[in-house]
């Protein structure tokens, strides 16, 4: 069994609530931090060699250390919570379960950033754990945790809770600022960094869920003594969110370094392929990291184990590796439509496409239309061509990296199974036989 | 735009809109512009007509055409009625590998509209809506706040049963008792 950091008392009855969690050495990584010097705090972050856990893996202590100070400007913390990764559930889990691990941390990072108000953003849809982190900000503002003054160290912080209204867009950290400022989600251009200009103009932090949960364990045993988890530069645990044709879905702190095998098979995680069926493919890191087949998802190229962590994962580039992305583990078997899939994840990013930037705008629809024909029976061989050219011309020509999320899915799912589409397009019968539709075992019949 | 609205919150929710208000620096309540939508979602029936937007305009003080160009770019804004019901069932990726299509399918028979459409007794829209972070109890659908999750054909048959037997007011994302 791995260490479990910030899982450890996920199901102790009643940790919703601020005295369970107390009771439970809640609160006391804020006592600590608030004995610490902010610098001494920032140190102990960049020590322990923790990663953005939002997807991008960009290292906290030193996006932390990036924040302009100048005299007399409010500067903020925010929480990303807008969590729309398909693939990905562990933010709307944990702040459902632990809302006050999700306080402690956002107090600690604002205090070691100075920022005396902070905010997190949560989609809108999530709107019943919004009220669960209200009453949870609530009970942590009667107990003197927030406020003027917090824990008697003169401190003062206040910390507000505000949601979206639906857009995956506002994930993206400075759509999510625009979003914040009560604006359509679109994407600014950078620079300027919201490290210098973002909320309201003022320097801003925006951080995901996760990544400013794990603050609290690093602070309470120390950078260093995190840092010794995990393997090379990926430290400590990783939240999975493991989903798909998997005999236990749900979501997994892991020590990252365990193999990509033992996570799928073993039954201290997912517990292997449902209904006794062959792994066809995974994508490992949200829908907009490549797709990988079995050989190359449990092995490296060379035919060493494949691990999760970052520097495994991308092992090969993206010819034979992908990314840990934000660890949204998306698991199919053997009767899977890769084309099938694929259709669902080029339609979602052109339903989120925010629309400022012609080739995501209009590139993502034409790959939804042209994916649509394919599997409509109509499709050609140049089709697969066009598709490749338009991902080809989408990624890298965008103001923010959704234009590479729907990029990627594409390109990988090409490069993996064009087999697969060629298929689809020489013998247009086998596309329903090939699963077009994956049916529940027990309604098919019912709903043909 | 119509000066004398004719839309107003209740208390509750002129309540609750000053203190979302209060949470944004001075001069900058334009922040508080998506929270106050959704409250008037859950105000005004379950959908954002120009008059509840204009509304919304001047509790912020911003012109309209600042809350219209928000609310038509957020997918959970209703800038058309909607059913009593909405029933958003997702169909991304991690939940078509377990079935939401053929959940589409079923609810689509079952109330005899398409996807996008409204019943004609005004109590059931159906939408399909793209991930909800949901996918380890794929599949799944949202109505109102409330997430019903590893959907099976009776499940769905149970929960609109349900809708059926009880509802009577529109059921909103932000819910009537979080106003309170």
């Amino acid at each position: 069994m791995g260490r479990k950091l910030l899982t450890e008392n996920i199901n102790v009855p009643g940790i919703q609530s601020l005295d369970v969690y107390r009771q439970h050495g809640g609160y006391e990584g804020l006592k600590k931090a608030l004995g610490m010097s902010p610098d001494a705090i920032v140190e102990e972050v960049k020590k322990s060699g923790l990663r953005g856990r939002g997807g991008a893996g960009f290292p906290t202590g030193m996006k932390w250390s990036f924040l302009a100070k100048p005299d007399g400007v409010p500067r903020h913390l925010v929480c990303n919570a807008d969590e729309s990764e398909p693939g990905t559930f562990k933010d709307r889990y944990m702040m459902e379960r632990i809302p006050h691990l999700l306080i402690e941390g956002m107090a600690i990072g604002s205090f070691a950033l100075g920022a005396n108000t902070s905010y997190i953003y949560i989609r809108g849809e999530l709107l019943y754990v919004f009220h669960i982190i209200q009453k949870a900000i609530d009970e942590a503002y009667a107990a003197g945790l927030l406020g003027k003054n917090i824990m008697g160290s003169g401190f003062d912080f206040d910390l507000h809770v505000h949601c979206g209204a639906g857009a995956y867009i506002c994930g993206e950290e400075t759509a999510l600022i625009e979003s914040l400022e009560g604006k359509r989600g679109n994407p600014r251009i950078k620079p300027p960094f919201p490290a210098i200009q973002g909320l309201w103009q003022r320097p801003t932090v925006v951080n995901n869920v996760e990544s400013v949960m794990a603050v609290v364990p690093i602070v309470k045993m120390g950078g260093d003594e995190y840092a010794k988890i995990g393997v090379g530069k990926s430290t400590g645990t990783k939240l999975i969110s493991a989903c798909g044709h998997i005999n236990k879905p749900g979501v997994y702190e892991i020590e990252l370094g365990v193999p990509v095998e033992e996570f799928i098979y073993s039954d201290e995680y997912c517990g292997g392929i449902r209904n006794g069926k062959d792994l066809k493919a995974v994508v490992a890191g949200g829908s907009s990291v490549p797709i990988l087949p079995k050989d190359l998802i449990l092995k490296l190229a060379n035919g060493e184990p494949r691990l999760m962590t970052y520097e495994s994962l991308s092992d090969g580039g993206f010819i034979t590796g992908t990314m840990l992305g934000s660890g949204g583990f998306i698991v199919m078997d053997e009767d899977t439509s890769v084309v099938k899939n694929l259709y669902t994840f080029t339609r979602f990013y052109h339903h989120e496409s925010c629309g400022q930037c012609s080739p995501c705008r209009e590139g993502t629809g034409w790959m939804e239309k042209i994916l649509h024909k394919i599997l409509d029976g109509h499709g050609t061989l140049e089709d697969v061509d066009l598709l490749w050219d338009i991902q080809s011309k989408i990624e890298g020509k965008t103001i923010c990296p959704l234009g590479e999320a729907a990029s990627w899915p594409v390109a990988s799912a090409i490069r993996h199974f064009r087999s697969e589409f060629e298929e689809y397009v020489k013998n247009p019968s086998s596309i329903k036989k090939d699963n077009h539709y994956y049916r529940l075992n027990n309604i098919s019949s019912e709903v043909a | 735009m119509n000066n004398e609205n004719k839309l107003k919150f209740s208390d509750d929710a002129l309540a609750l809109a000053q203190r979302m208000i209060k949470r944004y620096p001075e001069g900058k309540q334009k922040s508080a512009l998506i929270p106050l939508l959704h409250v008037a979602q859950a105000e005004f029936g379950g959908w954002l007509s120009s008059d509840a937007m204009d509304y919304v305009a001047s509790l912020l003080n911003i012109t309209s055409i600042e809350v219209y160009e928000v609310a038509s770019f957020y997918s959970m804004f209703n800038l058309k009625p909607v059913g009593k019901c909405v029933i958003e069932v997702c169909h991304t990726g991690p939940c078509w590998l377990l079935g939401s299509d053929d959940i589409v399918k079923y609810i689509e028979k079952k109330l005899s509209i398409k996807a996008g459409q409204t019943t004609t007794d005004g109590m059931f829209t159906l939408k399909t809506v793209e991930c909800l972070a949901s996918c380890g109890t794929a599949p799944m659908m949202q109505i109102g706040e409330t997430y019903h999750e590893n959907l099976t054909l009776d499940k769905v048959d149970n929960i609109i049963h349900e809708c059926k037997a009880t509802v009577v007011e529109p059921v909103t994302h932000w819910s009537k008792k979080e106003i309170k």
